[in-house]
Protein backbone atom coordinates (compact mmCIF):
# COMPACT_ATOMS: atom_id res chain seq x y z
CA UNK A 1 0.00 0.00 0.00
CA UNK A 2 1.07 3.20 -0.90
CA UNK A 3 0.45 5.10 2.70
CA UNK A 4 2.56 7.83 3.58
CA UNK A 5 5.46 8.00 5.35
CA UNK A 6 5.01 9.01 9.26
CA UNK A 7 6.97 12.32 9.78
CA UNK A 8 8.47 12.41 13.76
CA UNK A 9 7.09 16.16 14.51
CA UNK A 10 9.36 17.23 17.40
CA UNK A 11 7.61 20.46 19.19
CA UNK A 12 9.23 23.06 20.99
CA UNK A 13 10.01 22.17 24.87
CA UNK A 14 7.51 25.17 26.14
CA UNK A 15 4.62 23.23 24.66
CA UNK A 16 5.69 19.91 25.04
CA UNK A 17 3.99 19.09 28.04
CA UNK A 18 0.51 21.00 27.21
CA UNK A 19 -2.56 18.99 26.83
CA UNK A 20 -3.21 18.56 22.95
CA UNK A 21 -6.52 19.96 21.77
CA UNK A 22 -8.58 17.70 20.09
CA UNK A 23 -12.05 19.35 19.41
CA UNK A 24 -12.91 23.20 19.12
CA UNK A 25 -16.29 24.31 19.32
CA UNK A 26 -17.20 27.06 17.61
CA UNK A 27 -20.96 28.69 17.38
CA UNK A 28 -21.67 30.56 14.61
CA UNK A 29 -24.89 32.88 13.77
CA UNK A 30 -26.29 33.90 10.82
CA UNK A 31 -29.20 36.24 9.72
CA UNK A 32 -30.39 36.86 6.75
CA UNK A 33 -33.62 38.74 4.99
CA UNK A 34 -36.32 35.99 3.16
CA UNK A 35 -37.61 37.27 0.11
CA UNK A 36 -40.82 35.36 -0.42
CA UNK A 37 -41.99 34.11 -3.65
CA UNK A 38 -45.15 36.03 -5.16
CA UNK A 39 -47.70 32.91 -4.07
CA UNK A 40 -45.93 33.05 -0.64
CA UNK A 41 -46.12 36.91 -0.22
CA UNK A 42 -49.46 36.83 -0.76
CA UNK A 43 -50.38 34.11 1.44
CA UNK A 44 -48.18 35.62 4.56
CA UNK A 45 -50.15 38.92 4.06
CA UNK A 46 -53.36 37.03 4.16
CA UNK A 47 -51.93 35.45 7.56
CA UNK A 48 -52.05 39.33 8.92
CA UNK A 49 -55.51 39.49 8.04
CA UNK A 50 -56.43 36.08 9.69
CA UNK A 51 -57.18 34.48 6.28
CA UNK A 52 -55.21 31.36 5.30
CA UNK A 53 -55.29 30.87 1.39
CA UNK A 54 -55.01 27.98 -0.61
CA UNK A 55 -53.47 27.16 -4.06
CA UNK A 56 -56.01 25.76 -6.46
CA UNK A 57 -54.38 22.87 -9.11
CA UNK A 58 -55.42 23.70 -12.56
CA UNK A 59 -55.37 20.04 -13.33
CA UNK A 60 -58.34 18.75 -11.19
CA UNK A 61 -58.80 21.80 -8.33
CA UNK A 62 -56.89 20.00 -5.70
CA UNK A 63 -56.19 23.08 -2.81
CA UNK A 64 -52.62 23.26 -1.51
CA UNK A 65 -52.24 25.00 1.80
CA UNK A 66 -50.02 26.65 2.39
CA UNK A 67 -49.62 27.90 -1.31
CA UNK A 68 -46.08 27.10 -2.90
CA UNK A 69 -47.11 28.11 -6.47
CA UNK A 70 -47.30 24.82 -7.77
CA UNK A 71 -48.74 21.31 -8.07
CA UNK A 72 -46.32 18.88 -7.69
CA UNK A 73 -47.52 16.18 -9.46
CA UNK A 74 -48.33 17.56 -12.59
CA UNK A 75 -45.59 19.92 -12.45
CA UNK A 76 -48.25 22.98 -13.18
CA UNK A 77 -48.29 26.21 -11.51
CA UNK A 78 -51.04 27.23 -9.31
CA UNK A 79 -52.85 30.12 -10.73
CA UNK A 80 -56.09 30.57 -8.45
CA UNK A 81 -55.84 31.06 -4.85
CA UNK A 82 -59.15 30.22 -2.42
CA UNK A 83 -59.90 31.52 0.93
CA UNK A 84 -60.23 28.68 3.07
CA UNK A 85 -61.59 28.23 6.42
CA UNK A 86 -59.39 28.05 10.25
CA UNK A 87 -61.33 24.67 10.86
CA UNK A 88 -60.54 21.36 10.15
CA UNK A 89 -59.17 17.57 11.46
CA UNK A 90 -56.11 16.04 12.52
CA UNK A 91 -54.63 13.48 9.62
CA UNK A 92 -52.21 12.31 11.80
CA UNK A 93 -49.78 13.14 15.15
CA UNK A 94 -46.91 12.86 17.45
CA UNK A 95 -46.93 13.54 21.09
CA UNK A 96 -43.53 14.72 21.73
CA UNK A 97 -41.71 14.49 24.50
CA UNK A 98 -38.29 16.00 24.27
CA UNK A 99 -37.45 19.45 24.05
CA UNK A 100 -36.37 20.66 20.04
CA UNK A 101 -33.99 23.49 19.63
CA UNK A 102 -35.42 27.20 19.55
CA UNK A 103 -38.81 26.25 20.65
CA UNK A 104 -38.70 26.39 24.52
CA UNK A 105 -41.25 27.87 25.63
CA UNK A 106 -43.27 24.78 24.81
CA UNK A 107 -44.24 22.51 27.44
CA UNK A 108 -43.56 18.58 27.19
CA UNK A 109 -45.11 16.44 26.27
CA UNK A 110 -47.04 18.46 23.38
CA UNK A 111 -48.75 17.08 19.85
CA UNK A 112 -47.91 18.32 16.62
CA UNK A 113 -50.05 17.18 14.06
CA UNK A 114 -50.83 17.55 10.46
CA UNK A 115 -53.76 19.53 9.88
CA UNK A 116 -56.31 19.21 7.09
CA UNK A 117 -58.40 22.57 6.98
CA UNK A 118 -62.25 21.88 5.26
CA UNK A 119 -61.91 22.18 1.88
CA UNK A 120 -57.57 21.47 1.50
CA UNK A 121 -56.41 18.47 -0.05
CA UNK A 122 -52.72 18.30 2.02
CA UNK A 123 -52.51 19.04 5.72
CA UNK A 124 -49.39 20.87 7.45
CA UNK A 125 -48.06 20.61 10.70
CA UNK A 126 -49.77 22.73 13.91
CA UNK A 127 -49.50 22.41 17.52
CA UNK A 128 -52.87 20.83 19.17
CA UNK A 129 -53.66 22.19 22.34
CA UNK A 130 -56.01 22.88 24.82
CA UNK A 131 -56.61 18.92 25.05
CA UNK A 132 -55.37 15.74 27.21
CA UNK A 133 -52.60 14.06 25.01
CA UNK A 134 -54.20 10.91 25.91
CA UNK A 135 -57.54 12.31 24.02
CA UNK A 136 -56.11 13.29 20.60
CA UNK A 137 -57.02 11.32 18.04
CA UNK A 138 -56.90 11.09 14.32
CA UNK A 139 -59.91 12.62 12.67
CA UNK A 140 -60.35 15.12 15.94
CA UNK A 141 -62.08 17.89 14.86
CA UNK A 142 -60.29 21.52 15.68
CA UNK A 143 -60.18 25.34 14.87
CA UNK A 144 -57.42 27.75 15.22
CA UNK A 145 -56.54 29.41 17.56
CA UNK A 146 -55.22 33.01 16.59
CA UNK A 147 -52.69 36.15 18.17
CA UNK A 148 -54.74 38.68 19.79
CA UNK A 149 -55.29 41.45 16.73
CA UNK A 150 -52.45 44.02 17.30
CA UNK A 151 -49.86 41.08 17.53
CA UNK A 152 -50.61 39.74 14.06
CA UNK A 153 -47.74 39.70 11.75
CA UNK A 154 -47.19 38.05 8.33
CA UNK A 155 -46.84 34.90 9.70
CA UNK A 156 -47.62 31.57 9.95
CA UNK A 157 -47.15 32.03 13.71
CA UNK A 158 -50.04 34.33 13.98
CA UNK A 159 -52.10 30.81 14.81
CA UNK A 160 -50.60 29.78 18.36
CA UNK A 161 -52.60 26.56 18.24
CA UNK A 162 -55.36 24.54 17.01
CA UNK A 163 -57.83 23.45 19.65
CA UNK A 164 -60.86 21.10 19.57
CA UNK A 165 -64.13 22.49 17.78
CA UNK A 166 -66.64 20.25 19.92
CA UNK A 167 -67.64 18.92 16.31
CA UNK A 168 -68.00 14.87 15.89
CA UNK A 169 -64.98 13.57 14.58
CA UNK A 170 -64.21 12.03 11.27
CA UNK A 171 -63.72 8.41 11.00
CA UNK A 172 -59.81 7.27 10.34
CA UNK A 173 -60.84 6.44 7.00
CA UNK A 174 -61.85 9.67 5.99
CA UNK A 175 -59.08 11.54 7.69
CA UNK A 176 -55.52 12.74 6.10
CA UNK A 177 -54.30 11.49 3.13
CA UNK A 178 -57.37 9.35 3.26
CA UNK A 179 -60.39 11.87 2.90
CA UNK A 180 -58.44 12.51 -0.84
CA UNK A 181 -58.47 9.37 -1.98
CA UNK A 182 -61.86 8.60 -1.13
CA UNK A 183 -63.51 11.88 -2.69
CA UNK A 184 -61.35 11.29 -5.88
CA UNK A 185 -61.97 7.85 -5.65
CA UNK A 186 -58.53 6.96 -5.43
CA UNK A 187 -58.25 8.17 -9.00
CA UNK A 188 -55.25 10.63 -8.23
CA UNK A 189 -51.83 10.33 -8.52
CA UNK A 190 -52.09 7.10 -6.16
CA UNK A 191 -53.56 3.96 -8.12
CA UNK A 192 -52.72 1.80 -5.14
CA UNK A 193 -53.85 3.67 -2.39
CA UNK B 1 -29.02 -0.79 -24.14
CA UNK B 2 -26.85 -3.54 -22.36
CA UNK B 3 -24.97 -2.57 -19.56
CA UNK B 4 -21.40 -3.64 -18.23
CA UNK B 5 -20.98 -5.69 -15.54
CA UNK B 6 -20.24 -4.60 -11.67
CA UNK B 7 -18.48 -6.76 -8.81
CA UNK B 8 -18.30 -5.11 -5.03
CA UNK B 9 -14.56 -6.21 -4.62
CA UNK B 10 -13.89 -4.45 -1.81
CA UNK B 11 -15.43 -3.30 1.59
CA UNK B 12 -14.36 -1.46 4.11
CA UNK B 13 -15.34 0.22 7.77
CA UNK B 14 -14.58 2.03 10.76
CA UNK B 15 -15.64 1.01 13.87
CA UNK B 16 -19.01 2.83 14.90
CA UNK B 17 -19.42 5.06 17.97
CA UNK B 18 -20.89 8.36 19.21
CA UNK B 19 -17.79 9.93 19.23
CA UNK B 20 -14.14 9.40 16.91
CA UNK B 21 -12.61 11.89 19.16
CA UNK B 22 -9.35 10.84 17.70
CA UNK B 23 -9.58 11.08 14.21
CA UNK B 24 -10.94 14.09 12.05
CA UNK B 25 -13.61 14.04 9.17
CA UNK B 26 -10.67 12.78 6.68
CA UNK B 27 -9.14 10.63 9.17
CA UNK B 28 -12.32 9.02 9.41
CA UNK B 29 -13.22 8.46 5.61
CA UNK B 30 -9.26 7.63 4.91
CA UNK B 31 -9.72 4.78 7.54
CA UNK B 32 -12.65 3.06 5.46
CA UNK B 33 -11.33 4.10 2.24
CA UNK B 34 -8.14 2.34 3.60
CA UNK B 35 -9.89 -0.71 4.61
CA UNK B 36 -12.09 -1.13 1.14
CA UNK B 37 -8.50 -0.95 -0.88
CA UNK B 38 -6.68 -3.40 1.65
CA UNK B 39 -9.75 -5.92 1.27
CA UNK B 40 -9.82 -5.53 -2.80
CA UNK B 41 -5.72 -5.81 -2.79
CA UNK B 42 -5.91 -2.57 -4.35
CA UNK B 43 -3.41 0.55 -3.45
CA UNK B 44 -4.50 4.33 -4.19
CA UNK B 45 -3.17 4.36 -7.69
CA UNK B 46 -5.25 1.31 -8.51
CA UNK B 47 -8.45 3.67 -8.45
CA UNK B 48 -10.15 5.88 -11.27
CA UNK B 49 -12.24 8.10 -9.22
CA UNK B 50 -14.19 8.62 -6.23
CA UNK B 51 -18.29 8.92 -5.88
CA UNK B 52 -18.91 10.50 -1.97
CA UNK B 53 -22.19 10.87 -0.29
CA UNK B 54 -23.32 11.95 3.18
CA UNK B 55 -26.15 13.87 4.69
CA UNK B 56 -26.78 17.70 3.85
CA UNK B 57 -24.02 20.09 4.73
CA UNK B 58 -25.22 21.92 7.62
CA UNK B 59 -25.08 18.83 10.04
CA UNK B 60 -21.56 19.07 10.92
CA UNK B 61 -21.87 22.81 8.74
CA UNK B 62 -18.58 21.83 6.77
CA UNK B 63 -19.87 22.69 2.76
CA UNK B 64 -18.85 21.09 0.04
CA UNK B 65 -16.54 18.55 2.52
CA UNK B 66 -15.81 16.74 -0.82
CA UNK B 67 -13.31 19.44 -1.84
CA UNK B 68 -11.07 18.76 1.54
CA UNK B 69 -11.45 15.24 1.50
CA UNK B 70 -10.54 14.33 -2.09
CA UNK B 71 -6.71 14.60 -0.70
CA UNK B 72 -7.32 12.33 2.00
CA UNK B 73 -8.75 9.57 -0.59
CA UNK B 74 -5.80 9.87 -2.69
CA UNK B 75 -7.84 11.02 -4.81
CA UNK B 76 -6.06 14.82 -5.78
CA UNK B 77 -6.40 15.17 -9.45
CA UNK B 78 -8.83 12.52 -10.18
CA UNK B 79 -12.33 12.99 -10.72
CA UNK B 80 -14.73 13.03 -7.62
CA UNK B 81 -18.34 13.05 -7.63
CA UNK B 82 -20.69 14.33 -4.47
CA UNK B 83 -24.78 12.57 -4.07
CA UNK B 84 -26.89 14.38 -2.40
CA UNK B 85 -30.09 12.64 -1.33
CA UNK B 86 -31.20 12.99 2.42
CA UNK B 87 -31.08 9.86 4.16
CA UNK B 88 -30.74 7.44 1.42
CA UNK B 89 -27.77 8.74 0.06
CA UNK B 90 -25.02 5.98 1.33
CA UNK B 91 -27.36 3.89 -1.03
CA UNK B 92 -27.49 6.47 -4.17
CA UNK B 93 -24.23 7.07 -3.87
CA UNK B 94 -23.31 3.33 -4.55
CA UNK B 95 -25.35 3.29 -7.30
CA UNK B 96 -23.63 6.41 -8.91
CA UNK B 97 -20.74 4.53 -8.64
CA UNK B 98 -22.18 1.50 -10.18
CA UNK B 99 -23.61 3.70 -13.03
CA UNK B 100 -19.77 4.57 -13.71
CA UNK B 101 -18.62 1.41 -14.03
CA UNK B 102 -21.30 -0.24 -16.23
CA UNK B 103 -21.34 2.63 -18.68
CA UNK B 104 -17.68 1.68 -19.26
CA UNK B 105 -15.86 5.46 -18.15
CA UNK B 106 -14.35 3.75 -15.36
CA UNK B 107 -12.72 0.04 -14.07
CA UNK B 108 -12.42 1.17 -10.38
CA UNK B 109 -14.29 3.06 -8.60
CA UNK B 110 -14.14 3.79 -4.75
CA UNK B 111 -17.86 5.14 -3.13
CA UNK B 112 -17.81 5.91 0.44
CA UNK B 113 -20.65 7.60 2.85
CA UNK B 114 -19.71 9.29 5.88
CA UNK B 115 -21.28 11.40 8.81
CA UNK B 116 -19.62 12.63 11.84
CA UNK B 117 -22.64 13.28 14.29
CA UNK B 118 -20.64 14.12 16.89
CA UNK B 119 -19.66 17.59 15.50
CA UNK B 120 -23.07 18.39 14.35
CA UNK B 121 -26.90 18.30 15.41
CA UNK B 122 -29.24 16.23 13.24
CA UNK B 123 -32.24 16.98 15.62
CA UNK B 124 -31.18 20.99 14.93
CA UNK B 125 -30.64 20.35 11.37
CA UNK B 126 -33.60 18.58 11.10
CA UNK B 127 -35.90 21.21 13.05
CA UNK B 128 -34.96 24.93 11.33
CA UNK B 129 -37.80 27.28 11.24
CA UNK B 130 -39.11 27.89 8.10
CA UNK B 131 -40.81 31.01 6.62
CA UNK B 132 -43.88 29.63 5.87
CA UNK B 133 -44.68 27.28 8.82
CA UNK B 134 -44.57 26.81 12.81
CA UNK B 135 -41.01 25.16 14.39
CA UNK B 136 -42.25 22.74 16.06
CA UNK B 137 -40.93 19.46 14.72
CA UNK B 138 -38.50 17.65 16.49
CA UNK B 139 -36.29 16.18 13.95
CA UNK B 140 -36.96 12.88 11.87
CA UNK B 141 -38.75 10.94 14.52
CA UNK B 142 -41.26 13.85 15.00
CA UNK B 143 -41.78 13.64 11.00
CA UNK B 144 -41.86 9.45 11.31
CA UNK B 145 -44.46 9.08 14.18
CA UNK B 146 -47.55 10.30 12.61
CA UNK B 147 -46.55 7.72 9.81
CA UNK B 148 -46.05 5.05 12.19
CA UNK B 149 -49.26 5.76 13.89
CA UNK B 150 -51.70 5.47 10.75
CA UNK B 151 -49.51 1.96 9.99
CA UNK B 152 -50.61 0.89 13.08
CA UNK B 153 -54.04 1.38 12.62
CA UNK B 154 -54.22 0.21 9.15
CA UNK B 155 -52.41 -2.68 9.70
CA UNK B 156 -54.21 -3.64 13.46
CA UNK B 157 -51.01 -4.79 14.00
CA UNK B 158 -50.17 -5.67 18.22
CA UNK B 159 -48.50 -2.78 19.78
CA UNK B 160 -45.40 -4.70 20.40
CA UNK B 161 -44.00 -5.02 17.30
CA UNK B 162 -41.67 -2.14 17.00
CA UNK B 163 -40.06 -3.66 20.55
CA UNK B 164 -39.29 -7.46 18.73
CA UNK B 165 -37.61 -5.51 15.89
CA UNK B 166 -35.68 -2.96 18.25
CA UNK B 167 -34.49 -6.02 20.44
CA UNK B 168 -33.70 -8.20 17.07
CA UNK B 169 -31.95 -5.59 15.91
CA UNK B 170 -29.69 -5.00 18.95
CA UNK B 171 -29.40 -8.61 19.71
CA UNK B 172 -28.25 -8.93 15.77
CA UNK B 173 -25.26 -6.00 16.72
CA UNK B 174 -23.89 -8.01 19.18
CA UNK B 175 -22.38 -10.36 16.28
CA UNK B 176 -21.08 -7.45 14.75
CA UNK B 177 -17.62 -5.82 15.89
CA UNK B 178 -18.44 -2.83 13.96
CA UNK B 179 -21.79 -2.19 15.23
CA UNK B 180 -21.76 1.31 17.60
CA UNK B 181 -24.35 -0.48 19.88
CA UNK B 182 -23.18 -3.58 22.17
CA UNK B 183 -26.32 -3.79 24.70
CA UNK B 184 -25.27 -7.55 25.92
CA UNK B 185 -27.57 -7.48 28.47
CA UNK B 186 -30.79 -6.05 27.18
CA UNK B 187 -33.72 -7.09 27.62
CA UNK B 188 -37.00 -7.13 25.86
CA UNK B 189 -38.41 -5.55 29.03
CA UNK B 190 -36.13 -2.73 29.21
CA UNK B 191 -37.15 -2.24 25.24
CA UNK B 192 -40.54 -2.03 26.03
CA UNK B 193 -40.64 -0.10 29.49
CA UNK B 194 -38.07 2.85 27.77
CA UNK B 195 -39.15 6.13 27.51
CA UNK B 196 -41.61 7.36 24.56
CA UNK B 197 -39.89 9.89 22.76
CA UNK B 198 -42.20 10.63 20.39
CA UNK B 199 -45.21 8.91 20.91
CA UNK B 200 -45.56 5.94 19.66
CA UNK B 201 -41.97 5.40 19.36
CA UNK B 202 -39.96 4.60 22.06
CA UNK B 203 -36.55 5.78 23.10
CA UNK B 204 -35.39 2.18 22.32
CA UNK B 205 -36.86 1.95 19.07
CA UNK B 206 -34.77 4.55 17.61
CA UNK B 207 -31.28 4.33 16.34
CA UNK B 208 -28.46 5.92 17.82
CA UNK B 209 -26.05 9.19 16.48
CA UNK B 210 -22.71 8.08 15.36
CA UNK B 211 -20.14 8.46 13.76
CA UNK B 212 -18.34 6.93 10.84
CA UNK B 213 -17.56 5.93 7.26
CA UNK B 214 -18.14 2.98 5.02
CA UNK B 215 -16.34 2.51 1.69
CA UNK B 216 -16.44 -0.26 -1.07
CA UNK B 217 -14.55 -0.78 -4.14
CA UNK B 218 -17.05 -1.44 -7.14
CA UNK B 219 -14.61 -2.87 -10.53
CA UNK B 220 -15.65 -4.05 -13.98
CA UNK B 221 -16.12 -7.61 -14.88
CA UNK B 222 -12.12 -8.09 -15.29
CA UNK B 223 -11.28 -6.69 -12.26
CA UNK B 224 -14.51 -8.87 -10.79
CA UNK B 225 -12.89 -12.02 -12.60
CA UNK B 226 -9.31 -10.98 -11.63
CA UNK B 227 -10.16 -11.13 -7.46
CA UNK B 228 -8.62 -13.74 -5.49
CA UNK B 229 -11.67 -13.44 -3.42
CA UNK B 230 -15.09 -13.96 -3.85
CA UNK B 231 -17.35 -10.45 -5.45
CA UNK B 232 -20.47 -9.76 -5.36
CA UNK B 233 -22.57 -9.16 -8.75
CA UNK B 234 -24.73 -6.14 -9.25
CA UNK B 235 -27.82 -7.74 -10.65
CA UNK B 236 -30.73 -5.03 -10.40
CA UNK B 237 -30.21 -1.08 -9.28
CA UNK B 238 -32.97 1.38 -8.77
CA UNK B 239 -33.60 4.47 -7.39
CA UNK B 240 -37.09 6.70 -7.08
CA UNK B 241 -38.39 9.68 -5.94
CA UNK B 242 -41.66 11.26 -4.92
CA UNK B 243 -42.75 14.53 -3.40
CA UNK B 244 -42.68 14.68 0.35
CA UNK B 245 -46.66 16.21 0.02
CA UNK B 246 -49.05 15.66 -2.64
CA UNK B 247 -53.00 14.93 -2.18
CA UNK B 248 -53.74 11.50 -1.23
CA UNK B 249 -49.88 10.62 -0.88
CA UNK B 250 -49.56 6.94 0.74
CA UNK B 251 -47.22 7.77 3.34
CA UNK B 252 -47.34 4.93 4.57
CA UNK B 253 -46.24 2.91 1.25
CA UNK B 254 -44.97 5.23 -0.93
CA UNK B 255 -45.27 4.64 -4.95
CA UNK B 256 -42.15 5.38 -5.43
CA UNK B 257 -40.75 2.82 -2.76
CA UNK B 258 -43.08 0.18 -4.28
CA UNK B 259 -42.04 1.04 -8.02
CA UNK B 260 -38.41 1.30 -7.35
CA UNK B 261 -38.98 -2.57 -5.56
CA UNK B 262 -40.97 -3.34 -8.96
CA UNK B 263 -37.70 -1.92 -10.95
CA UNK B 264 -35.19 -3.91 -9.05
CA UNK B 265 -36.51 -7.23 -8.82
CA UNK B 266 -37.85 -7.11 -12.44
CA UNK B 267 -33.98 -6.60 -13.08
CA UNK B 268 -32.77 -9.58 -11.38
CA UNK B 269 -35.02 -12.07 -12.79
CA UNK B 270 -37.26 -12.36 -9.57
CA UNK B 271 -40.69 -13.28 -9.35
CA UNK B 272 -40.99 -15.30 -6.15
CA UNK B 273 -39.23 -12.39 -3.73
CA UNK B 274 -39.24 -13.63 -0.59
CA UNK B 275 -38.06 -16.97 -1.85
CA UNK B 276 -35.46 -15.58 -4.26
CA UNK B 277 -33.50 -13.31 -1.81
CA UNK B 278 -31.31 -14.74 0.87
CA UNK B 279 -30.89 -12.06 3.23
CA UNK B 280 -32.05 -7.94 3.31
CA UNK B 281 -30.50 -4.96 4.69
CA UNK B 282 -32.73 -2.53 5.00
CA UNK B 283 -33.19 1.16 5.84
CA UNK B 284 -34.62 0.48 9.67
CA UNK B 285 -34.37 4.29 11.40
CA UNK B 286 -37.77 3.19 13.81
CA UNK B 287 -38.61 0.17 14.49
CA UNK B 288 -41.70 0.07 12.90
CA UNK B 289 -40.34 0.55 9.58
CA UNK B 290 -39.29 -3.02 9.42
CA UNK B 291 -43.21 -4.39 8.78
CA UNK B 292 -43.51 -1.38 6.58
CA UNK B 293 -40.69 -2.27 4.21
CA UNK B 294 -41.04 -5.38 3.90
CA UNK B 295 -44.93 -4.55 2.89
CA UNK B 296 -43.76 -2.42 0.68
CA UNK B 297 -40.66 -4.21 -0.76
CA UNK B 298 -43.12 -7.23 -1.65
CA UNK B 299 -41.87 -9.63 0.94
CA UNK B 300 -45.07 -9.42 2.72
CA UNK B 301 -48.87 -8.89 1.59
CA UNK B 302 -50.41 -5.34 2.73
CA UNK B 303 -51.52 -5.73 6.24
CA UNK B 304 -49.07 -8.19 7.08
CA UNK B 305 -45.50 -7.09 7.65
CA UNK B 306 -45.79 -7.61 10.80
CA UNK B 307 -46.64 -11.12 11.05
CA UNK B 308 -43.43 -11.94 9.84
CA UNK B 309 -41.51 -10.16 12.33
CA UNK B 310 -44.05 -11.45 15.03
CA UNK B 311 -42.87 -15.27 13.38
CA UNK B 312 -39.54 -14.70 13.84
CA UNK B 313 -38.79 -15.03 9.93
CA UNK B 314 -36.85 -11.95 10.19
CA UNK B 315 -33.97 -13.21 12.90
CA UNK B 316 -31.12 -13.90 11.76
CA UNK B 317 -31.65 -17.62 13.71
CA UNK B 318 -34.03 -19.80 11.68
CA UNK B 319 -35.52 -16.87 9.89
CA UNK B 320 -36.08 -17.76 6.15
CA UNK B 321 -35.49 -14.03 5.52
CA UNK B 322 -32.83 -12.28 7.74
CA UNK B 323 -33.28 -8.72 8.35
CA UNK B 324 -30.48 -6.49 9.00
CA UNK B 325 -28.09 -9.13 10.32
CA UNK B 326 -25.53 -5.95 10.98
CA UNK B 327 -27.86 -4.83 13.81
CA UNK B 328 -29.26 -2.29 11.09
CA UNK B 329 -29.79 1.61 11.50
CA UNK B 330 -31.10 0.93 15.01
CA UNK B 331 -27.84 -0.16 15.96
CA UNK B 332 -25.74 2.06 13.95
CA UNK B 333 -26.33 5.59 12.26
CA UNK B 334 -23.41 7.72 10.84
CA UNK B 335 -26.64 9.17 8.66
CA UNK B 336 -24.24 9.54 5.09
CA UNK B 337 -23.17 6.17 5.61
CA UNK B 338 -26.13 4.39 7.08
CA UNK B 339 -27.25 3.85 3.95
CA UNK B 340 -23.78 2.45 2.15
CA UNK B 341 -23.55 0.48 4.82
CA UNK B 342 -26.75 -1.55 4.18
CA UNK B 343 -24.89 -1.61 0.44
CA UNK B 344 -21.74 -3.22 1.95
CA UNK B 345 -23.73 -5.58 4.59
CA UNK B 346 -25.52 -7.11 1.63
CA UNK B 347 -22.37 -7.15 -0.36
CA UNK B 348 -20.28 -9.29 2.79
CA UNK B 349 -23.20 -11.83 3.09
CA UNK B 350 -23.18 -12.45 -0.68
CA UNK B 351 -19.17 -13.02 -0.23
CA UNK B 352 -19.35 -15.07 2.57
CA UNK B 353 -17.60 -12.60 4.64
CA UNK B 354 -20.01 -11.50 7.09
CA UNK B 355 -18.25 -13.26 9.89
CA UNK B 356 -20.51 -13.86 12.83
CA UNK B 357 -23.66 -12.51 11.38
CA UNK B 358 -22.88 -14.32 7.92
CA UNK B 359 -25.96 -16.09 7.26
CA UNK B 360 -25.12 -19.87 5.73
CA UNK B 361 -25.85 -19.99 1.81
CA UNK B 362 -26.39 -16.25 0.81
CA UNK B 363 -26.52 -16.08 -2.65
CA UNK B 364 -28.81 -13.40 -3.34
CA UNK B 365 -29.27 -10.07 -1.16
CA UNK B 366 -30.95 -7.07 -1.29
CA UNK B 367 -29.50 -3.70 -0.26
CA UNK B 368 -31.68 -0.95 0.75
CA UNK B 369 -32.04 3.12 1.57
CA UNK B 370 -34.65 5.72 1.98
CA UNK B 371 -34.62 9.54 2.65
CA UNK B 372 -35.81 12.72 3.57
CA UNK B 373 -39.99 12.10 4.35
CA UNK B 374 -39.58 8.75 2.88
CA UNK B 375 -39.40 9.83 -0.38
CA UNK B 376 -35.66 9.32 -2.08
CA UNK B 377 -35.49 5.33 -2.67
CA UNK B 378 -31.98 2.95 -3.66
CA UNK B 379 -32.01 -0.51 -3.65
CA UNK B 380 -29.42 -2.69 -5.22
CA UNK B 381 -29.88 -6.62 -5.55
CA UNK B 382 -26.45 -8.18 -5.42
CA UNK B 383 -25.59 -12.09 -6.18
CA UNK B 384 -22.87 -14.52 -6.29
CA UNK B 385 -23.12 -14.77 -10.30
CA UNK B 386 -22.75 -12.63 -13.11
CA UNK B 387 -26.28 -11.22 -14.24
Amino acid sequence: MSEPSQVEIELPAEIRDVEPVQSIRTPIRMTYDYIPSSSAIASLNAYAEKRILGGVSPIDGAVFVPPRGVDPRHGVATTETVDLPDTGHIGSFCVTRLPIPGREDLEIPYVSAWIFLDGADVGFLGLVSGVDTSEVHIGMRVKALWKPDDELGRTAENIVSWIPSGEPSLPFEEAGVRGYRKRSGAKGSDPLA
Amino acid sequence: MSKNNCAVVGVGQTKYQTTRGDVSMAGLVREAAYRALEDAEMSWSDIDAVVIGKAPDFFEGVMMPEIYLAEALGCAGKPILRVHTAGSVGGSTALVATSLIQAGIHERVLTLGFEKQSESNATWALSLPQPFSVSINAGAGGYFSPIIRQYMIESAAPELIGCMVAFKDRQHALRNPYAHLHQHDLTFDQVVEAPMLWEPIRYSETCPSSDGACAMVLGSESVGDASSKPVAWVQGTSMRSEANTFPGRNEVNPRASRECADDVFSQAGITDRRREIDVVEMYVPFSWYEPMWLESLGFAEIGEGWKMVEEGATHIDGGDLPVNCSGGVLSTNPIGASGMIRFAEAALQVRQMAGEHQVDGVQRSLGHAYGGGAQYFAMWILGDTKP
